[in-house]
């Protein structure tokens, strides 16, 4: 556990020594931030709306809901924006240690395969969890000035992060096959955006296939989530991915060390 | 695991992360090398001062020039201590000035650790090692002390001998001594000398000398092959090509 830790922390430094940290959450803080400023906007107009011609009618004020119209669609933008970041987190995970020849250094320390693997996994994930941070901001403004429920908000964090945790273990996966980061990145993307929308050919397909691609696809677990719903089905599938996801790449690194 | 503790190894590219300072790079190899917590600053600080990188400890790795990073993957393989250290190509890029302390620190720590150093420069070896294994498409060719490994080439050590003048006086000077094995004559085409070598089964070289003054001839050099580990080198695999 110990060693575990030691690349855990070592996997952090890396990231914020380098720029590319602070650029990833820039970015990531940028567009989740313009989002949230569309989906707010278009909603407090169309309820200022709706309350003005209610006076004017003389009818009684329509209920909107902030929860709806504002969090759940703003989960959605989440997930998406995350899907097309985290590719650049995953993206140096392993391959780095490959190009610079720091694998031969792990290859030969005392270090357990399962150690090295985990240490590096836990590390995206926690700079998934900061890189989040910012928009529990944008969430704390709602509370401030409106009355949301906390409920649906907690469960998108969790549903958020267990989909990066998925997005996470596939992309160290592929990060550890190759030694280039672009490689990786492309890869990466490609391989969580089929993911994404493996679901939406279940429209095209018999009832038996459906059944199988709308339960592969990443993003149908998270639907619950956005809503308020932990279900311990999607629980259990996520879990399930990120388990297949450090086993495969713990294979992975342990068949190059058998090459070399 | 148990081996892997044993073992501080040097690939010919030292493993660094060129983000991390030198510290905090020891630092993280001192964990996953399983040096107890308590044991640890002192491991680093001793490292350091092995490889010299005293004045660098708190630069990032990235910055370094070559010869400090391969101080660097040095303090890094020593960082536990280990019993065997093998060392790939580590004076590989290096300046003459850096190769020599390099060369001058892997001499000192042989004597607390079991040094294998893996290299293609034979006088590095020359200067450094106690025991030499020659391999040559994955097979072991040769394993002796470099010294006895030149010493078994004796048998086929030629002299050189140069001198100006007729070749036909020359083999009848040459033809005087029983000793001379076998001989071959070559004219040498820049000034015309001639230059012979020959074998001997004894060192008759001061015989030589006077006998071919006597008769006139001037002579410009006499002189015994010496073995390098690089002729040796040469032999053993170029012998191994041929059967």
């Amino acid at each position: 556990m110990k060693k575990t830790l030691a690349i855990f922390q070592k996997e952090l430094k890396h990231f914020f020594y380098s720029p590319i940290a602070y650029i990833v959450i820039a970015a990531f803080t940028v567009i989740a931030g313009i989002f949230f400023y569309l989906y707010l906007s278009s909603f407090v107009e169309a309820a200022f709306m709706a309350m003005i011609r209610a006076q004017q009618f003389h009818q009684p004020q329509p209920k909107f809901n902030v929860n709806l119209q504002v969090i759940r669609p703003y989960f959605w933008n989440l997930a998406l924006i995350s899907l097309f970041i985290l590719p650049l987190v995953t993206m140096r995970l392993y391959s780095e240690e490959k190009r610079a020849g720091t694998v031969e250094l792990l290859y030969t320390s005392p270090i357990q395969v399962w150690q090295l693997v985990l240490g590096k996994f836990l590390a995206g994930l926690v700079f998934y969890i900061i890189m989040l941070l910012p928009t529990v901001v944008f969430m704390a403004l709602l509370f401030i000035y409106g009355n949301p429920e906390i409920g649906p908000v907690i469960s998108g964090y969790i549903g958020l992060i267990l989909l990066g945790a998925a997005f996470i273990s596939g992309g160290l996966f592929i990060s550890s096959m190759t030694e280039n980061q672009i490689i990786a990145a492309v890869a990466g993307f490609g391989f969580s955006l089929f993911l994404w929308i493996i679901g939406w050919a279940a429209n095209f397909s018999g009832p038996g296939l459906a059944g199988l691609l709308n339960y592969l696809s990443i993003i149908n677990h998270f639907e619950d989530f956005a809503q308020g719903v932990i279900d311990t089905k999607h629980v259990f599938y996520y879990l399930l991915f990120v388990t297949l996801g450090v086993y495969f790449t713990m294979k992975s690194v342990d068949s190059v060390k058998w090459k070399a | 695991m148990e081996v892997k503790k044993r073992i501080g190894y040097l690939p010919e590219n030292p493993p660094l992360y060129n983000d991390l300072r030198v510290i905090e790079y020891l630092d993280f190899v001192s964990k996953i090398k399983e040096i107890p917590g308590n044991r640890r600053k002192q491991a680093i600080n001793e490292a350091i001062e092995k490889a010299g990188l005293g004045e660098v400890r708190r630069q990032v790795i990235g910055s370094l020039s070559k010869g400090y990073r391969q101080r660097v993957g040095l303090a890094q393989a020593l960082l536990s201590d280990p019993e065997i250290l093998i060392l790939d190509e580590p004076t590989v890029g290096l300046d003459p000035r850096q190769i020599i302390e390099i060369r001058e620190l892997i001499k000192n720590l042989g004597g607390e650790h079991t040094v294998i150093l893996s290299t293609h420069i034979l006088p590095e070896v020359e200067q450094t090692c106690g025991r030499v294994v020659i391999i040559n498409q994955g097979e072991v060719v040769a394993e002796d002390t470099p010294a006895n490994l030149t010493r078994r080439l004796r048998g086929t050590e030629r002299t050189i001998i140069e001198v100006d003048g007729n070749e036909t006086d020359l083999n009848a000077v040459l033809s005087g001594f029983p000793e001379i094995v076998s001989s071959t004559i070559e004219k040498l085409p820049e000034n015309n000398h001639l230059q012979v070598s020959v074998e001997l089964s004894q060192d008759i070289r001061k015989d030589i000398a006077r006998a071919l003054i006597e008769r006139g001839f001037n002579l410009y050099e006499l002189r015994k092959e010496a073995y390098s580990l690089e002729d040796i080198f040469l032999h053993l695999t170029t012998k191994e090509e041929v059967a």
